[in-house]
């Protein structure tokens, strides 16, 4: 029943890949996201990661919590007899985020040359990307790298040929049809459009996330006196 | 508070312990000692448990002062140590009057030697881990390696009477195997031709290898499929082969997602010895089956285990 929808393959000896059909389609990777959904909800204690891809999910096994000698078979089984069955399973609802980004400017070198790729103005550009609502297909490349599925496609640019050694912390690009935003400071080979003054991933804070796997997202544009204003208290809590 | 001060930083010194599970799916890998087993031998002989935090040296070690008479033990790649004149060996406690310099220099016969000092390292948890993520940035000493002039802080408080340095003159034999040519157990992956030619070896660590991967040179191997493949998660111990067929074998600081086929994987009780090769060293493939790689681990565990008995009893007895 549910091995129709994904295939279960061994990834090593102590984690198993649920791969779904292969395209990057927001509709497969809602799936992927409903089915993390239901095996968390009743997470066994012998689960140690849980992690989504776009169109995959990989369970990370701790054999030392499995009393059968294989753990792999023990976790297959574990599935078999859940019977989940993607199609079913409800996603857990998250609201919607809204991520305040400035556009263009020192903060969106890229805004101009992918305004002109598309054939729009660059004013056009921005209420485009802000227009859409997308969804976290996966965390990723980075700690609390958010890929975003739902790009408008006419708004699709080729990565950069080099990459850039240096994008800012909250840089938000454009790779090939995702846009995404860049959490740390650090090399990047996005277009970069804008900047947004969140600090998407803190690995000090309670829950180190903004955004969770799955939950959808909007951009909101601010101008650079409000990007300075929310800013302001990340600015002081660094100097700390 | 009882701290290490770093005098001369060494290649690349991390902090690092049994590493930071269960946070994939937010993107963090797991680090932690590429050499656990080397790594958890290290804490024994210095009296802590596993998952204390050690120092672990890349190639060329640093030098450090203690400012607190305290007990150490070095274990992984033999490493030229010394305090003063007098060399101090491996894999056995030696006791550090306060105030000693301990100058570590080249690694030889591996590529990481792991230093444990008895209480282990007082630097925070962050995400269940003292582990520097050094693609993340944070971590062990400010999510980086070390640099001149940090200063480590030791969770002992305890301050013994150290007159001298002291080593003790029992050792433990530290290798998990004794394979001198190292061959690597893979369990296959997706595409059954190209294992074969992978264990149709030998292979060299390229030298642009690091924490995240074993960067492999040797004969080309052809990926299966030019088509771009869809991003899925990916494990420490993976075998990727990238489109120019130099195979890659993903290490403890692997991204937690990759774009290339997986071609096999490293079973876990072969990783201490991914850990210890140096660029430029060969080594080769063989294909296991599942239930092997278990054994392996098995037997592996219960070496340890002996190994971990013995150092309680020489300790208790001195």
């Amino acid at each position: 029943m549910n091995e129709r929808e994904w295939r279960v393959e061994p990834l090593g000896e102590d984690a198993l890949l649920l791969r779904f059909e292969q395209r990057l389609d927001p509709a497969i990777n809602q799936r992927v996201h409903a089915l993390a959904a239901a095996i968390e909800s009743r997470r066994p204690a012998w689960l140690r990661e849980l992690v989504p891809g776009f169109a995959s999910l990989a369970l990370g096994i701790d054999p030392n919590a499995v009393a059968a000698p294989d753990a792999l078979q023990h976790a297959r089984d574990w599935l078999r007899q859940g019977a989940f069955d993607a199609h079913e399973a409800t996603e857990a609802t998250l609201p919607l985020f809204e991520v305040p980004v400035c556009y263009g400017g020192e903060y969106g070198p890229d805004l101009e040359a992918l305004a002109a790729h598309a054939g729009l103005s660059a004013h056009e550009a921005i209420a485009r990307h802000a227009a859409g609502v997308y969804r976290v297909a996966m965390l990723g490349f980075a700690p609390g790298f958010p890929y975003l599925l739902g790009l408008d496609r006419g708004l699709a640019m080729p990565r950069l040929d080099t990459p850039r050694t240096r994008v800012a912390a909250g840089s938000v690009g454009i790779g090939g049809a995702q846009t995404g935003i860049y959490p740390r400071q650090g090399p990047g080979g996005w277009r970069i459009i804008g900047r947004t003054p969140l600090t998407l991933f803190d690995p000090a804070r309670a829950t180190p996330n903004l955004v969770a796997p799955g939950q959808q997202v909007r951009f909101v544009p601010i101008d650079a006196d409000e990007f300075a204003r929310l800013a302001a208290p990340r600015a002081r809590r660094s100097r700390r | 508070m009882n701290s290490v001060h770093v005098l001369a930083a060494g290649l690349l010194t991390t902090l690092q312990d049994a590493g930071r599970p269960g946070w994939r799916h937010l993107g963090v890998g797991s680090a932690g000692a590429l050499d656990a087993w080397s790594h958890a031998l290290a804490n024994r002989i210095a009296g802590n448990t596993d998952d204390a935090a050690t120092l672990e040296i890349t190639l060329s070690g640093p030098v450090l002062r203690f400012d607190v008479a305290t007990c150490i033990a070095l274990c992984g790649a033999r490493i030229d140590a010394r305090v003063d004149a007098q060399a101090i060996p491996m894999a056995r406690p030696v006791d550090l009057p306060a105030g000693t310099v301990l100058e570590l220099g080249a690694c030889h016969e591996g590529a990481r030697t792991y230093l444990a000092v008895e209480g282990g390292f007082a630097v925070p948890e962050i995400l269940g881990s003292k582990s520097t993520d050094l693609r993340g940035g944070f971590g062990g000493m400010r999510g980086r390696a070390l640099a001149m002039g940090d200063v480590l802080p030791l969770a002992s408080r305890a301050t013994r009477a150290v007159a001298a340095v002291h080593a003790a003159s029992w050792w433990i034999e530290q290798a998990p195997d004794d394979d001198p040519f190292p061959t690597i157990r893979i369990l296959p992956g997706e595409a059954p031709d190209v294992i074969e030619a992978l264990c149709d070896g030998p292979w060299r660590v390229d030298a642009a290898s690091n924490r995240q991967g074993l960067r492999l040179q040797g004969h080309a191997l052809t990926p299966d499929t030019a088509r771009e493949r869809i991003s899925e998660p990916v494990f420490p111990g993976t075998v990727q082969l990238p489109p120019d067929g130099r195979p890659i074998v993903l290490l403890a600081d692997a991204q937690t997602h990759g774009g290339y086929p997986r071609i096999a994987h490293a079973i876990r009780a072969d990783w201490p010895k991914l850990a210890q090769l140096r660029p430029g060293d060969s080594l080769s493939f063989r294909s296991c089956t599942p239930a092997a790689a278990r054994r392996a681990l098995e037997l592996q565990r219960q070496r340890f285990a002996r190994l971990a008995l013995a150092i309680e009893g020489r300790s208790r007895a001195c």
